[in-house]
């Protein structure tokens, strides 16, 4: 069961701020979600692998060489804020 | 609704390269329909008329120079969860609401390089996540038809329902969508048209806003079935900005269209028969197999046991990939940004993600974040990995012994908006015979297989072999003309 200071623990990983009304009902929908889920522990996966591709096929290779960039503008142009040609963040370190 | 509308996409194709009608006269009439039908639909996030007249008028130059491409003066619709090129790019979520792409996705690029016409982008569930449509930061999609006995507005089904109505609305010729779970195959089925999800692998998913990489793929809605090949040929093909595109050659797969199944094996899964099932849905089935076997087709019992499964195990791999895919919207390189009175850069993040987000799409990256954390990652998200393989394994068995599988698309008809968005599992279970195809990366095909009672379009899925979207094209164009 997942209760709320489970869901403040995962919201803080997943950066979103949550109220406290919505813990509660982000608590009771989770819970259900995952004891609904729960159901796979039926299956034996025993000696099973996992598939973590469904493609049979191995990945190309490529040469090991540039075949992009100089385009700062197009980087920035969807930037909520930007100066001197770099983004633009709230400060990080303090003044000392 | 103006007769030139009317033309299938051949058939418009056709009367294009022969000159008997123009692309400008074709796309005019086209956005005649959507600026009609599209207030109420609500099919569109963003319209492009002027990009559309421009794109028109390049393909008459074209067809007079000779020079026509495969989809010269077609008219098109996009998914809003292609990045265009200059044309804004929501994934329907608030947090892109004023995101311009400064580049084109390969899908999108394949499509203008063959002459296509953009008419503009479609609704979809917030990030293409949802069954419904009703996610979406602009608006529920309505779905164009209505139950004999209800004056109702229905969902259009998802998450691909913007692409779904427009194609169904007869507001463009074709449109792209993306299927993860069964956002292309359900809303097909809940429109009454075709709608192909070919295999993973088969499309480039470069430039498409990414949701489950593992299981994302684009493919396309039509009319019918030889419209659905044309345009899905154009679309397939490697591209070495995404590694995960098959090397393949692509074959022509309106060429696939022969008309005869005779001596093609069909597997019927009985696990797509639980108990409880629609009877009208299994009706249509059954009458589906009869058809087939008519035909010359042998029918052929096979058992996918761990299709029960497939969907709890697709509600932990795909929002364990969304969480990490959504990680980048942080609102400092593009998006909304939320700036917090602390002034501090974590509260940014914390602000912005949770103004920018909606509900399904926080329940799915909290659910993510969940199955990936420290002391989960055993019991929930290698334990979907290994009954993932079980499920691949299920299909590889059946395809030794069956060329072909058929199953209902859905479980149900469309239904009314607001039903079932209370309960997420309810949702969820809309995508039961969808997903474990999504799981095995298979090509599977959803075409109208008849009506409800009350006449709403019910759709049958044809599932082939990797890589072999042929076959399911082969018996999809089939079953449509004998459906005739």
């Amino acid at each position: 069961m997942i209760d709320t200071q489970t869901i403040t623990k995962i919201a803080k990983l997943a950066h979103i701020e949550v109220s406290d009304a919505e813990k509660q009902h982000f608590a009771g929908e989770l819970s259900g979600i995952l004891t609904w889920i729960e159901q796979l522990a039926e299956v034996n996966t025993d000696n099973v692998p996992m598939l973590t591709s469904v493609s049979d096929t191995v990945l190309p290779w490529r040469e090991d060489k540039i075949t992009d960039g100089n385009r700062r503008d197009a980087i920035l142009a969807n930037a909520p804020a930007s100066e001197y040609g770099c983004f633009v963040v709230p400060k990080v370190i303090d003044n000392e | 609704m103006s007769e030139i509308t009317k033309l299938t996409l051949a058939e418009a194709r056709d009367a294009l390269q022969a000159k008997k009608i123009s692309a400008k006269e074709l796309t005019t009439a086209y956005i005649g329909e959507i600026e009609k039908q599209n207030p109420k639909l609500n099919a569109f996030i963003t319209l492009t008329p002027e990009r559309a007249i421009a794109d028109a008028e390049k393909s008459d130059a074209k067809i007079a120079k000779g020079e026509a491409g495969a989809l010269e003066g077609i008219p098109l619709a996009i998914k809003d969860l292609f990045c265009t090129n200059g044309v804004r790019t929501t994934a329907a979520s608030h947090i892109l609401e004023n995101f311009v792409p400064q580049y084109e996705s390969t899908v999108t690029s394949k499509l203008w390089n063959a002459g296509g016409v953009m008419l503009g982008k479609t609704n979809l569930d917030e990030f293409a996540m949802g069954s419904s449509n009703t996610t979406s930061y602009f608006g529920n999609v309505i779905n164009p038809h209505k139950a004999n006995d209800s004056d109702k507005d229905l969902v259009p089904g998802g998450s691909s329902g913007g692409s779904a109505t427009a194609v169904a609305a007869n507001l463009c010729l074709a449109a792209t969508g993306t299927d993860t779970g069964g956002s292309i195959r359900q809303p097909a089925a809940f429109c009454g048209i075709v709608g192909i999800k070919p295999t993973y692998g088969r499309c480039s998913r470069f430039g498409t806003i990414a949701f489950a990489s593992s299981l994302d793929q684009a493919g396309m809605f039509a009319r019918n079935v030889r419209d659905a090949a044309i345009v899905q040929t154009i679309i397939s093909g490697h591209d070495p900005k995404d590694s995960t595109s098959a090397v393949l050659d692509v074959p022509d797969f309106e060429k696939a269209l022969t008309g005869n199944v005779k001596g093609l094996r069909i597997g019927i899964p009985k696990e797509y028969r639980p108990d409880g099932i629609n009877a009208e849905v299994a009706a249509l089935w059954d009458k589906g197999i009869a058809t087939l076997k008519a035909a010359g087709a042998e029918i052929v019992d096979i058992s996918l046991p761990h299709t029960k499964y497939a969907l709890a195990t697709y509600y932990i791999i795909a929002p364990a990939e969304a969480s990490s895919n959504l990680a980048r919207y942080d609102g400092i390189r593009y998006g909304l940004r939320v700036t917090p009175e602390s002034g501090n850069l974590n509260d940014l993040y914390c602000k912005t993600r949770a103004n920018g987000f909606g509900n399904e799409v926080k329940r799915r990256i909290m659910i993510g974040t969940y199955v990936l954390s420290a002391g989960y990652y055993d019991a929930y998200y290698k334990k979907a990995q290994k009954v993932r393989y079980l499920i691949a394994q299920d299909f590889k068995q059946a395809f030794e012994k069956v060329d072909a599988i058929l199953t209902p698309t859905a479980p149900s008809a469309a239904f009314a908006i607001g039903e079932n968005s209370d309960d997420p599992i309810a949702m969820y279970l809309n995508d039961v015979f969808t997903v474990p195809t999504s799981l095995a990366g298979l090509p599977a095909i959803s075409i109208p297989g008849g009506l409800s009672a009350n006449g709403l379009p019910l759709g049958l899925q044809i599932i082939g072999k990797a890589f072999d979207e042929e076959t399911v094209f082969r018996v999809a164009g089939f079953m449509e003309d004998a459906g005739k």
